[in-house]
């Protein structure tokens, strides 16, 4: 019988706001919190709107000296974090175990891209010798993690995933396993992305992979419906604590839900463009049920990755009715929060677990706004334009990243 | 402005420091906290604000505030 990991805190920067309050309420209420870019100019630009984080002041939060040495994505982390932490009642100048059983996964698709391109003017307009000093611990993927192991002193495990768009999940399915090995008792764990940038916003564009619906910024993500053009570009962090069975009981800690199943994959077919039979999708979705040791029919709702383009949410459809068989067509609900906040890339596994575990802990399923007509082939039960007041006892979330990468988690009501 | 009223605003800015604070003896590692990274950067950007090279060996010697504002007024065009 491995170890039995809880969820106890929760933690999101996000455009729908950064308490879970706001960011609750926004996803039942069907809000978008989608809308004109304002981080720089974006008029060359095929796309002009996102998922920003509005109001968002760096030397408010962490001071001149400190907002100067931490790029935008690991101050997102931070922030969520620090949340997270707070809501699950841990305080780590006297935490429930020793700092070296406390650990950190965060993930980012992308890193500190705005650092990235802030220092790169300067070598070109100033020269080589004109490069901070701060650029490289500023932009490293792992600057997240770094970050939060200093701020809380935590000496555990402390690594960062990369994983593009599953970066999050696959942090936080790592994380569960490190507890369930026995390496850490307490992980503070999720992702982190801010890649609303010249170069962020410039090669998704290029890609074709944005929609360019600038007329109607808030109906542009709009998942499974036959008029989906393609993914939101958004930015934020979801972060979760997560801590052995032991260690919340002992606590008294309040547990939002408990994880359960982890599975990953590859496609191993293109950098960018998903398997369209859905086989990689479905192949982590099985492994996820299999480490749950729980049947397709015990899953009553499914966070799914449904970012809005052409092929990744026809695939993705595909995959669950091969995985869930009639369940899928009779029972199982299904929705894309993507619908509501955009895609926040390597953070989307981390906000949208929040989402799911409130959707447990609060017995309410948030809708896919904006499915006005599905697809087609886009033939389940996505939830639309209204969210549910349901009981759900397990609920898995999927992403999905480029580069072929699949993850999925499971989690249950305890 | 002055070259010491430059180097006291390029001071403040980096190290998140009122301008009162900072003296002609106040040590940048000692009184103001401030790391390796810390020094690096204060001392390209005293090179941005006054159009000259501190070649590593000489930067290594600047550890306060007057030590910076007699470098620069040495050697400023």
């Amino acid at each position: 019988m491995s170890r039995r990991v809880f969820i106890t805190g929760l933690g999101v920067v996000t455009g729908l706001g950064e308490t879970l309050e706001d960011f609750w309420s926004g996803l039942l209420e069907g809000k978008s919190g989608v809308g004109p870019l304002t981080l720089f100019d974006t008029s060359q630009f095929k796309v002009h709107f996102g998922g920003q984080v509005r109001d968002w002041d760096p030397d408010a939060r962490f001071g001149h000296k400190e907002a100067r040495r931490i790029d935008r994505f690991a101050q997102f982390a931070l922030v969520a974090a620090e949340s997270a932490v707070k809501d699950s009642g841990i305080d780590f100048a006297a935490p429930p175990v020793p700092p070296e059983r406390c650990g950190v996964f965060i993930g980012s698709g992308i890193g500190g891209l705005n650092e990235f391109e802030e220092q790169h003017r300067n070598l070109i307009e100033k020269g080589p010798r004109q490069i901070s000093a701060f650029t490289i611990p500023k932009l490293m993927v792992n600057a997240a993690s770094g970050q939060i192991s200093i701020k809380y002193g935590l000496k555990g495990p402390t690594s960062a995933m990369a994983t593009a768009c599953a970066s999050a999940a696959n942090a936080i399915g790592d994380a569960f396993k490190a507890i369930q090995a026995g390496w850490a008792d307490v992980m503070v764990t999720g992702g982190s992305e801010a890649a609303i940038t010249h170069m962020g916003l410039g090669g998704f564009a290029s890609m074709r992979a944005l929609s360019t619906r600038n007329d109607d910024p808030q109906r542009a993500s709009r998942p499974f419906d036959k008029d989906r053009d393609g993914f939101v570009l958004a930015e934020g962090a979801g972060v979760l604590i997560i801590e052995a069975e032991e260690v919340a009981r002992a606590r008294g800690a309040r547990v939002y839900a408990e994880l359960l199943g982890y599975g990953m994959s590859a496609d191993g077919t293109h950098i960018t463009a998903p398997d369209e039979e859905g086989r990689g999708a479905a192949r982590a979705m099985r492994m996820c049920l299999a480490d749950g040791r729980c049947n397709p029919e015990q899953v009553g709702y499914i966070n799914a990755h449904g970012t809005s383009t052409g092929l990744g949410d026809l695939a993705e459809t595909k995959a669950m009715k091969a995985i869930f068989g009639d369940h899928a067509k009779n029972g199982l609900m299904v929705s894309s929060t993507k619908s509501h906040l955009g895609h926040l890339l390597g953070a989307s596994g981390g906000v949208e677990l929040v989402a799911s575990a409130l959707a447990i802990h609060r017995a309410a399923l948030p809708p896919t706004i904006n499915l006005d007509e599905p697809g087609e082939g886009c033939d389940l039960d996505y939830i639309p334009h209204t969210a549910r007041e349901v009981r759900v006892d397990r609920v898995m979330s999927n992403s999905f990243g480029f580069g072929g990468h699949n993850a999925s988690l499971l989690i249950g009501r305890v | 402005m002055s070259i010491e009223e430059r180097v006291v605003e390029i001071v403040s800015e980096q190290m998140g420091v009122a301008k009162d604070q900072i003296k002609r003896e106040t040590e940048f590692i000692k009184d103001l906290g401030a790391d390796s990274l810390d020094t690096v950067e204060l001392v390209m950007e005293f090179e941005e604000e006054f159009d000259i090279q501190i070649p590593d060996e000489e930067a290594e010697k600047i550890q306060t505030v007057g030590q910076a504002i007699d470098y620069i007024q040495e050697h400023s065009k």
